[in-house]
């Protein structure tokens, strides 16, 4: 599967054991995917496949393994989303389709998971009550702004510490430290959050009393705090060779186009968050473009959403204005903890990708509507431009969406 | 004095007894749900594994979705219950504890399915469930039984009336847009709960 290039190497991976047969396969599967699933609320999950009345169905496709619909080593077969099974699958079980809802005689029987209504998955934004609650809304939203990020203050609130100044650094006696690392480090949030240099350079390690100074520490260090967004990263592209013991991710190991410049750079957190500054600033678009070479990239800075972040950095236009590329490639997520709600970066930047529908829900319904945000991420040429134009068309799931309303409502 | 009785009368009586109650386990337990050898019967499994559904759902609709909603409107249920921050329904109820169950595999699964279904995958689909959905409405107070042959093995098939017990039920599905029928009213039978047991083969 061309998802899992970068690891393929490492047939452990998945082939935990030599002879363990269907049921390791699939639990390799469930390993990495399993939250991403459970939290799309699968719409054929296995326990679906699992129910005896389904044992005809399973005889045609056995929709209990993932592989039987995303099958492994076969790039001849492989297309988007890891498919192997031909586009008209869902008639397997679907047949019935055109008698049950008139509204779908005609259509093409490949055309279900393609044409923006339905995904094998993941239905949260296409749902059809979610669509009639969403069906006037204007393109954009009257406050079009994303959520802050808060997780800082959540943890002052939690246990407040004092802010560190220069005088308070504890890098070790005669340990050169250029003044400008000094500085960066000082008047940025790691000081201000009472995070010295030994708590990064030199961890407290259950293995050993002593703490070992290392010049460069790895994604471990910032495990200890950061321990959502080290996760994140290891689920998703950039991360996960790492997250299997490989050497790290470099551009030139990628499928897509990266820039020249960049081939032999290695991915890890501080590649994006450069150390010391730690400038989230820079990591949501100039460390992305700093590698990333396609087209969608480089039509960013000229594009609409583009033009938002420069003008948030400016100080022209209110924080959160602004559309830089992790706004929409890594989402902000709400999560609650202990009566708060914290606002944290998803890290892994696969996690809402592919199918692309399921970035509305959490990034484009904050400034979009939901009609207008389904019908430009289906439009594959307005993707490549970074949005800069309008959406060739409207989804006709909304227009017979709001056809069964009227048609209810007179009833 | 009471005089005593005879020892010889006594074993003649406690070894009367004695036969009388050993022919007696034989005759079969009319009241008691144990076959032969105290061996519970699918068909009582089933009947359990019923009880307990039917009696945690009913819970659920009367003391959380009837209270809260109806009575202390409180909070609405709603078939997208995450997203509206409501109740889920108590057929969803009844399906995510299906749901918990199938992934224990332990042999039963159960469902609940109708003539009428709201959503088309709930409808009849193996002889043995539209037998038993057919038996159910035409036999108002009565439960279908049967055996069945799925993917190569044999299940004891219990098919039990699921009755509109509230008026919730009734309006619910006489409105919704994707139902085939529009004149339920209050104890009509509107599906049935079905319950598999896996037969040892």
């Amino acid at each position: 599967m061309s998802g899992h290039h970068q690891i393929e190497i490492a047939c452990v991976v998945c082939h935990t054991e030599p002879y363990g047969g269907d049921a390791v396969l699939q639990s390799a599967c469930v390993e990495c995917h399993g939250e991403a699933l459970k939290a799309a609320e699968d719409s054929h999950p296995k326990r679906l496949f699992t129910d005896p009345r389904n044992a005809d169905r399973v005889a045609v496709v056995d929709a209990r393994r993932c592989v039987a619909c995303h099958r492994e080593h076969r790039p001849g077969l492989t297309r988007a989303m890891g498919v192997t099974v031909a586009d008209d699958h869902c008639f397997y079980c679907h047949a019935e389709i055109a008698n049950e809802r008139p509204s779908h005689r005609g259509f093409a029987p490949e055309g279900c998971a393609s044409a923006g209504c339905h995904n094998y998955h993941d239905n949260r934004a296409l749902y059809e009550d979610f669509l009639v609650k969403h069906l006037d809304e204007p393109e954009t939203l009257p406050q079009a702004l994303l959520p802050r990020r808060n997780w800082a203050w959540v943890e002052q609130k939690k246990q407040p510490v004092r802010a560190l100044t220069l005088a308070d650094r504890d890098a070790p006696q005669g340990l050169t430290v250029h003044p400008r690392v000094a500085e960066d480090w000082a008047y940025t949030g790691h000081a201000r959050g009472g995070v010295n240099c030994t708590d990064c350079h030199a961890p407290k390690s259950s293995e050993t009393a002593e703490r070992v100074w290392r010049d460069r520490p790895d994604e471990t260090a910032c495990r200890e705090c950061h321990r959502d967004e080290v996760e994140g990263f290891a689920r998703g592209k950039h991360g996960m060779r790492r997250a299997q013991g490989l050497p790290p991710l470099r551009p030139a190991d990628a499928r897509q186009p990266m820039r020249a410049a960049a081939q032999e750079k290695t991915l890890g957190c501080v590649s994006c968050h450069k150390a010391h500054r730690f400038d989230t600033r820079h990591a949501a678009v100039e460390a992305c473009l700093g590698c990333h070479d396609d087209a969608h990239s480089r039509a960013y800075r000229a594009s609409p959403h583009g033009r938002l972040w420069e003008a948030e950095l400016a100080g022209r236009d209110a924080p959160g204005s602004g559309v830089s590329c992790a706004a929409c490639h890594m989402p902000r997520e709400a999560h609650k903890r202990e009566g708060l709600t914290v606002i944290r970066v998803q890290h892994n930047q696969n996690r809402d990708l592919r199918p692309n529908e399921k970035m509305v829900r959490s990034v484009c319904l904050n400034c979009h509507g939901l009609g207008f945000s389904l019908a430009a991420l289906g439009s594959p040429r307005l993707v490549a431009r970074n949005f800069a134009g309008r959406p060739p068309r409207h989804l006709r799931s909304l227009r017979m969406a709001r056809a069964r309303l009227i048609e209810a409502n007179k009833r | 004095m009471n005089p005593r009785p005879e020892p010889a009368a006594l074993l003649v009586t406690s070894a009367i007894l004695l036969s009388a109650l050993s022919l007696l386990s034989f005759l079969p337990a009319t009241g008691s749900r144990a076959g032969a050898e105290g061996r519970v019967t699918p068909r009582a499994m089933a009947d359990a594994v019923h009880a307990v559904i039917e009696a945690d759902r009913t819970v659920y609709t009367r003391n959380i979705v009837n209270r809260l909603q109806i009575e202390e409107k409180l909070i609405e249920a709603d078939e997208h219950w995450k997203d509206e921050k409501a109740l889920p329904l108590p057929s969803q109820m009844l399906r995510m504890g299906s749901e918990l169950v199938a992934e224990k595999d332990i042999g039963v699964t159960y469902a609940l399915l109708s003539l009428w279904p709201i959503n088309k995958q709930n409808g009849a689909k193996t002889q043995a469930e539209k037998a038993g959905l057919q038996y159910i409405a035409d036999h108002p107070g009565k439960n279908y039984y049967t055996e069945e042959e799925l993917g190569g093995t044999s299940y004891f098939t219990a098919v039990y009336p699921d009755k509109a017990v509230a008026e919730a039920c009734v309006s619910c599905h006489n409105h919704h847009k994707d139902t085939p029928k529009r004149d339920f009213k209050l104890d009509d039978v509107m599906g049935g709960v079905v319950v598999r047991i896996a037969l040892e083969p």
